[in-house]
């Protein structure tokens, strides 16, 4: 083997080592932050459910639904979204209620 | 520098193992100095495997004949651009490809989902992992990209001459990038099942743009190899049911089937067993896809490879099978549907009414490619299944699927009064009744397939025109802005509605040219001398005289023969074009054996097409030659170098080669011989190729990626009415 493809290859293992070795230099401590999770899911129910929204008033608006059938979706989809917010509420009471801004 | 890309590929190999353990580890042991460090794996292999890649391209360009790849694939005669894409024409520059797309698609994902998707990210990363370990495995013991030649030749085989052609440049990057992008999903999916997390809604909204993304470069990759087809192939068309073809159609079904059946799960917690079964079926499909173009183990004119990897594929593929099932049944009871259908008469009903037909036209597709399998299994005979077979039972199936795609823009989510449907199938619905009227009466009653193909798309095109129409109207009435500006915020405030809207028009578009041109074409293979005419479809075809060549590369050295006709067009006696459709001949490096002269038409032969595109109609012809006049001439030629071989210096017998060959070129065209040729007249095939675009122009609006300040100032409305009504109902408890 030749001298520089050895030392390329020294170098790129070395870089490699270095790269994996460097997160588990600072030993993080155990984590299982379960509420994380949920809120990271609820978040994403909620953007989910305001999409639902917007397409309904869009469909209103385009004619697919009528304005007392809207009016029945829209009361529901906003039921499902306050309970949404409920949960991140019950999940996140520190926030103070950032999450119902949006 | 082999030395150091084989080393790179051992030390990804290495790196995948350790990833697939931390990520583990990780994750079971709830350590995030361990998950990233098994994501930075990901990372590092696809540093590793660029690295790896960058030495082969360089050596493909150089033409580097100790690379042993470079010599079986390339030569200094292939065209410099056709060498830079020579390294995934062989099977184990094609299998780096795949690994290092597969790398980099890998650590983008991981990258944007650093900070969310904790609990999924790391099986996910220990997933895509595993399908780098696979393919890395296969190239450091099976298939090294790296080996070196026993001795170095003065010139290399060179790329197969029907791959010389610019689409077969990007085809297999695409197709791959389809592939890999799909493995996404799967990882993610396989990720959330391990971690009960399947019915949860972050997962999809994570991975559901490189499901799209894998859809569209699937899909051009699709459309490329079927150009290629039309252009290249010499047969005039564009889909043959071939197994490679249909390899890379199957996870394009599942996974149009899942993108749709995602928002039912997105929006309403419905279909969640039925979803994560195609997002793992569409995964396993694109390696099943990879495998077949490389396996060899069907009989295709695509398939490149012949097999040393069908066990490790077959294991990998039975793996993949028995985990999903496995995973799938073990997480049931997550799987559990939130909601139920509404309504039958919604869009949810549509929906799942587009899923059983693509899954449907997916279980023919794969039932019919491996009927030989199958068929040699039972009976010991391997029998294929044919284009009629297919055609059976796929073209009603695209019909419905078309129909489908029309009602689905018009009809609203949960449930649609019958009053409303009314309402708003009326403009679609007489639209195609209009355009089926007019068809009929000019004669397209004859062919009532193609005819219900041109009324649903018609219905497509109407359904989709209104709503863009009303669209355009809202906004107008909303912002005051002009109808342009109203329909470019219209589309860019609702990327994925009116993109998806548009992949409708384009798919509708695209079947409307694939109708036409299949049940309307007329085709006629003649043997025809200089001065003879024919008549196909209306226009008269006349072979005017023969043309010939030599072609030489850059570099002076002979590249290839053609012999080619030019055949005159016209209708009712008006010239409409003229064609000039050629066959080249490569040589083969075999002089000795095939002699001077004769290795020149005994290598490989392609037919570059002589082809009038347009709107309404294409007008295609490729030829054949009777060479076997030439032939003993040749042999003659053949046989004097064969006498003097030895006696002529290089430099006499490079000219007197030269001078043979132009007599050769020259008599072809003095005394020419009858030539076959297969000529079609076929119309709207330009529809299927526009059709297309603009099928990939809605994709890509529906996959750009909206602003972070514009989705803020959209959701900021819909959360301060909800807030308002929370504060209100919380007050009212007080």
């Amino acid at each position: 083997m030749e001298v520089g493809s050895l030392l390329i290859i020294v170098v790129v293992l070395c870089a490699v080592v270095a790269l994996l070795y460097g997160p588990l230099r600072t030993r993080g401590a155990a984590v299982r932050d379960e509420s994380a999770d949920r809120i990271a899911e609820l978040e994403a129910r909620k953007e989910a459910k305001y999409r639902e929204i917007r397409d309904a008033e869009m469909d209103m608006r385009t004619g697919k639904l009528s304005d007392q059938d809207f009016r029945i979706l829209d009361r529901q989809l906003r039921a499902e979204a306050m309970e949404i917010l409920r949960a991140l509420d019950e999940e996140a009471p520190d926030a103070g209620g950032d999450h119902r801004l949006g | 520098m082999a030395t150091v890309g084989r080393a790179l590929l051992i030390l990804a190999l290495a790196v995948a193992a350790y990833g697939i353990f931390a990520s583990i580890y990780g994750a079971r042991s709830g350590r995030p100095d361990w998950v990233v460090s098994g994501r930075r794996a990901v990372y590092a292999i696809a540093a590793l495997v660029t690295g790896a890649f960058a030495i082969l391209e360089v050596a493909f360009l150089r033409s580097d004949f100790t690379f042993a790849t470079v010599a079986a694939h390339s030569s200094t005669t292939t065209p410099t651009f056709y060498r830079a894409a020579a390294a995934w024409s062989s099977q184990e520059g094609s299998l780096l490809l795949w690994l290092w797309l597969l790398s980099l698609w890998a650590s983008l994902v991981l990258f944007l989902t650093r900070r969310t998707l904790r609990r999924v990210a790391p099986y996910a990363t220990a997933v895509l992992l595993g399908f780098a370990a696979f393919f890395t495995g296969l190239l450091v013991f099976l298939e090294t990209p790296f080996g070196l030649s026993a001795v170095v030749p003065l010139e290399g085989n060179g790329l197969n001459p029907l791959l010389r052609h610019p689409s077969m440049t990007i085809h297999p990057p695409m197709l791959y990038s389809g592939y890999t992008l799909f493995a996404i999903p799967f990882a993610f999916a396989v990720g959330a099942l391990i971690t009960r997390q399947v019915g949860a809604a972050d997962w999809i909204r994570s991975t559901r743009r490189f499901a799209l993304a894998a859809w569209f470069f699937l899909g051009i990759g699709i459309l490329l190899g079927a150009r290629w087809s039309y252009a290249e192939l010499g047969w005039g068309g564009y889909w043959a049911w071939d197994p490679v073809e249909n390899a890379s159609l199957l996870p394009w079904l599942t996974g149009t089937a899942f993108l749709h059946s995602l928002m039912l799960q997105e929006k309403r917690g419905m279909l969640k067993i039925w979803n994560v079964s195609l997002v793992l079926a569409t995964g396993i499909l694109a390696v099943l896809g990879t495998f077949l173009v490389r396996s060899g183990i069907l009989d295709s004119i695509h398939a490149f490879g012949a097999s040393t990897l069908g066990v490790p594929f077959v294991i990998l593929i039975g793996l993949l099978v028995a985990s999903s099932i496995g995973l799938v049944v073990w997480r049931r009871e997550a799987l559990r549907s939130e909601n139920k259908l509404d309504s039958p008469l919604s869009r949810e009903a549509i929906f799942l009414a587009n899923n059983l037909v693509l899954v449907a036209m997916a279980f023919i597709v794969f039932w019919g490619t491996f009927w030989p399998l199958i068929a040699e299994a039972i009976t010991g005979t391997r029998r294929a299944l044919g284009p009629p077979w297919f055609d059976r039972y796929t073209v009603p199936l695209a019909i419905v699927l078309v129909l489908l795609s029309g009602i689905g823009p018009v009809i609203a989510w949960r449930r649609a009064t019958p009053s409303n449907a009314r309402r708003n199938f009326l403009v679609p619905g007489l639209v195609a009744l209009g355009a089926g009227a007019l068809l009929a009466a000019f004669g397209a009653a004859d062919k009532p397939l193609a005819l219900a193909m041109f009324v649903c798309g018609a219905f497509v095109v109407g359904s989709v025109g209104q709503e863009f129409w009303r669209g355009v109207g809202v906004r107008r009435a909303m912002t005051g802005q002009g109808p342009l500006g109203a329909l470019v915020s219209l589309v860019a405030r609702n990327r994925r509605r009116y993109g998806g809207y548009l992949v409708h028009v384009g798919m509708a578009v695209l079947f409307i040219g694939v109708a036409a041109s299949t049940a309307f074409n007329a085709a006629r293979d003649i043997r025809m001398a200089p001065g003879q005419s024919v008549r196909v479809g209306g226009y008269d075809f006349t072979y005017v005289k023969p043309t010939s060549a030599i072609s030489t590369t850059s570099s002076g050295e002979l590249e290839k023969i053609s012999f080619g006709a030019v055949v005159d067009v016209r209708r009712d006696g008006t010239k409409i074009t003229t064609l000039r459709p050629e066959r080249g001949y490569f040589p083969s490096l075999d002089g000795e054996g095939l002699g001077a002269i004769g290795r020149f038409f005994e290598g490989e032969a392609t037919s570059e097409i002589g082809l009038k595109a347009g709107m309404r109609r294409d007008l295609w012809t490729a030829m054949t030659p009777d060479i076997r006049g030439l032939l003993p001439t040749i042999r003659e030629g053949d046989r004097v170098f064969k006498a003097a071989g030895g006696k002529l210096s290089p430099e006499v017998q490079a000219r007197a080669l030269g001078a043979a060959l132009t007599g050769l070129v020259n008599r072809y065209v003095t005394d020419p011989p009858p030539a076959t040729f297969r000529i079609i007249t076929s119309p709207l095939v330009t529809w299927i190729w526009l059709g297309a675009i603009v099928v990939f122009i809605g994709a890509l609006i529906a996959m750009w990626p909206g602003g972070d300040a514009a989705r803020r100032r959209v959701r900021a409305g819909y959360a301060a009415r909800v807030a308002q009504d929370l504060a209100r109902e919380d007050l009212a408890r007080v």
